[in-house]
């Protein structure tokens, strides 16, 4: 205590005035965020941005693209750079001559595709504006086959709603994981990236494959994908909110804002 | 102001009907709107607390604004310009006694830790608010003539002299009495009508602006600001536009007489102030 003494007059200082009533306003807001009730109210919000999106652009919208000259001179890698396992990186070594991609869950026909099959499909090339969660965007260029060319030859089931990206880069001992609804998953940019800026994909942005689904928000574009799954529900996957960070953070599964 | 009003000229110390219940609601509204509109976009930046011009911007890219510690120091670099900011930006330490490396202190922001999933929660929900109660504001102040009458500007309140004179008045802190202070004069005027369609509109137009799915439906929105990056650069001018209102609004009112200030946009009812010799 330094022999101070414990109790002094309150000076009500403007200083002290102003940086004590937004301690209050502060406490309460921190308290408002932790209460489950006004946080529901918040997240409720959410369907409201992705049914007033799809109701202004209806479902087909192209996310705007660019040429060649708009581009990043250098696009940021973020969120995991590589994967630890030790069979990953085999298939590094490999250049994944020895992988393949596992399109299962609620289709007719499960698939094993090599890498070499997802490059022999009609390829998309697409120079789009990556957009972060954080507040950036990179702007690069892709290619690869489109996600409903898969989907199509696995004949994904009636029964099924949603997609799921299995991917090999961990958090813990979480794999990461994402999900789109068929909208998503059936529109025209929507592709599995396996070059990226005329290269083949790096491990930093996600080799062999990432996902590009142009019209939301960074962390919906899964890197280092080993398994796409066809689901009727989000339920049962993993904490049910779809995707790692809506887990985790209670980020939007909708991020299309 | 009501017609009954403009009959009879009311007198200095007379108290008279001054803003109706529309404006009343819009504003207490707006307190809180922007309050947390602010606070909580100030932790969004905190993600990314650089700001370029153009369509992208990243790390590797020239940031024209930047809040950020260099070794133990906050500074804020604008252009070429670098001020250091410790204890304020950058570098500060919170409620707890630890240093914090942020680029606005929690004191300033929604939540007051680092949270950028919660935060963009209260922005985007919150937004539908701000949104959707200018739309309904500027729609009914347009039915019920508040924007022709006491927004609008006359020729004659644009004349350059007017303008001059009304600047010299304010200069001098004297403001309208009796009557003449039931209507806004040309500088207020100037400052609400740029609010109400200046600011706003434009704050939320780049925002919207910055949504990919927005950029796939309304491509011209982004593109109208040269890009996404040009977009967020705006949409943090024009919040720091609006903090500059809000002080200036505030010192105004403190000026003009605090207390008949807030009960007139409470209760609606305004005391004038009296004439020199009234």
């Amino acid at each position: 205590m330094n022999g101070a003494p414990i109790f002094t007059r309150p000076k009500f200082t403007r200083r002290g005035l102003l940086v004590g009533g937004s301690g209050l306003l502060l406490g309460g807001c921190d308290k408002l965020n932790e209460s489950p009730g006004f946080r529901s109210l918040l997240i409720g919000s959410e369907r409201l941005h992705q049914r007033s999106q799809r109701l202004i652009g209806g479902h087909e919208p192209l996310a705007t693209e660019f040429t060649e000259r708009d581009m990043s001179p250098e696009f940021r890698a973020n969120g995991s750079r590589n994967v630890a396992d030790i069979g990953y990186q085999q298939h590094v070594l490999d250049k994944f001559a020895n992988w393949s991609l596992i399109v299962d869950g609620l289709v007719r026909r499960p698939l094993a595709l090599p890498l070499a099959a997802l490059q022999a499909l009609p390829q998309r090339e697409q120079i789009t504006r990556h957009d972060c969660v954080e507040g950036w965007s990179a702007i690069g260029k892709w290619q690869g086959p489109q996600l409903s060319m898969l989907l199509d030859r696995a004949e994904i089931l009636p029964s099924a709603h949603y997609i799921v990206f299995h991917c090999a880069d961990r958090f813990g001992t979480t794999p990461y994981y994402e999900s789109i609804d068929l909208i998503d998953a059936f529109h025209p940019q929507t592709i599995l990236a396996w070059r990226m800026n005329g290269q083949p994909l790096p491990v930093a942005h996600g080799a062999p494959i990432r996902l590009r689904v142009e019209r939301q928000l960074g962390y919906k574009h899964a890197k280092y994908v080993m398994r796409i799954e066809a689901r009727a529900s989000l339920a049962g996957l993993y904490g049910g909110k779809g995707g790692y960070w809506e887990d985790v953070g209670d980020y939007a599964w909708y991020a299309g804002i | 102001m009501s017609e009954a009003a403009e009959a009879v000229e009311p007198k200095g110390g007379e108290l008279v009907r001054r803003h109706r219940l529309s404006t009343r609601i819009w504003h207490w509204v707006n307190l809180v709107t922007l309050t947390v509109m602010l606070m909580s976009g100030l932790m969004i930046f905190n993600a990314h607390p650089r700001l370029y011009w153009g369509q992208y911007g990243a790390n590797p890219d020239k940031a024209w604004l930047e809040i950020g510690a260099i070794g133990d120091a906050g500074a804020l670099r604008i252009g070429p310009v670098t001020i250091p900011t410790t204890g304020l930006l950058g570098i500060y330490t919170d409620g707890n006694g630890e240093v914090q490396q942020h680029a606005f202190p929690g004191w300033a922001t929604i939540p007051s830790g680092y949270d950028l999933a919660s935060a963009r929660l209260w922005h985007l929900a919150f937004a539908w608010l701000l949104g959707f109660g200018l739309l309904a504001y500027l729609l009914w102040s347009l039915i019920n003539g508040h924007l022709r009458r006491d927004i609008h500007i006359t020729s004659r309140e644009w004349r350059p002299s007017h303008v001059w004179h009304d600047v010299k008045e304010h200069a001098r802190l004297r403001f309208p009495k009796g009557a003449a202070a039931l209507k806004y004069n040309v500088l207020q005027k100037l400052a609400y009508a740029g609010v109400l369609f200046g600011l706003l509109p434009l704050i939320i137009a780049t925002g919207l602006a910055m949504s990919p799915a927005m950029d796939a439906a309304w491509p011209w929105l982004t593109a109208i600001w040269g890009g996404r990056q040009s977009a967020r650069s705006i949409h943090f001018l024009c919040a720091f536009g609006l903090v500059a209102f809000v002080i200036v609004h505030l010192v105004m009112v403190v000026l003009a007489g605090p207390i008949n200030e807030v009960r007139s946009m409470i209760t609606g009812w305004y005391r004038l102030p009296k004439d020199r010799g009234e």
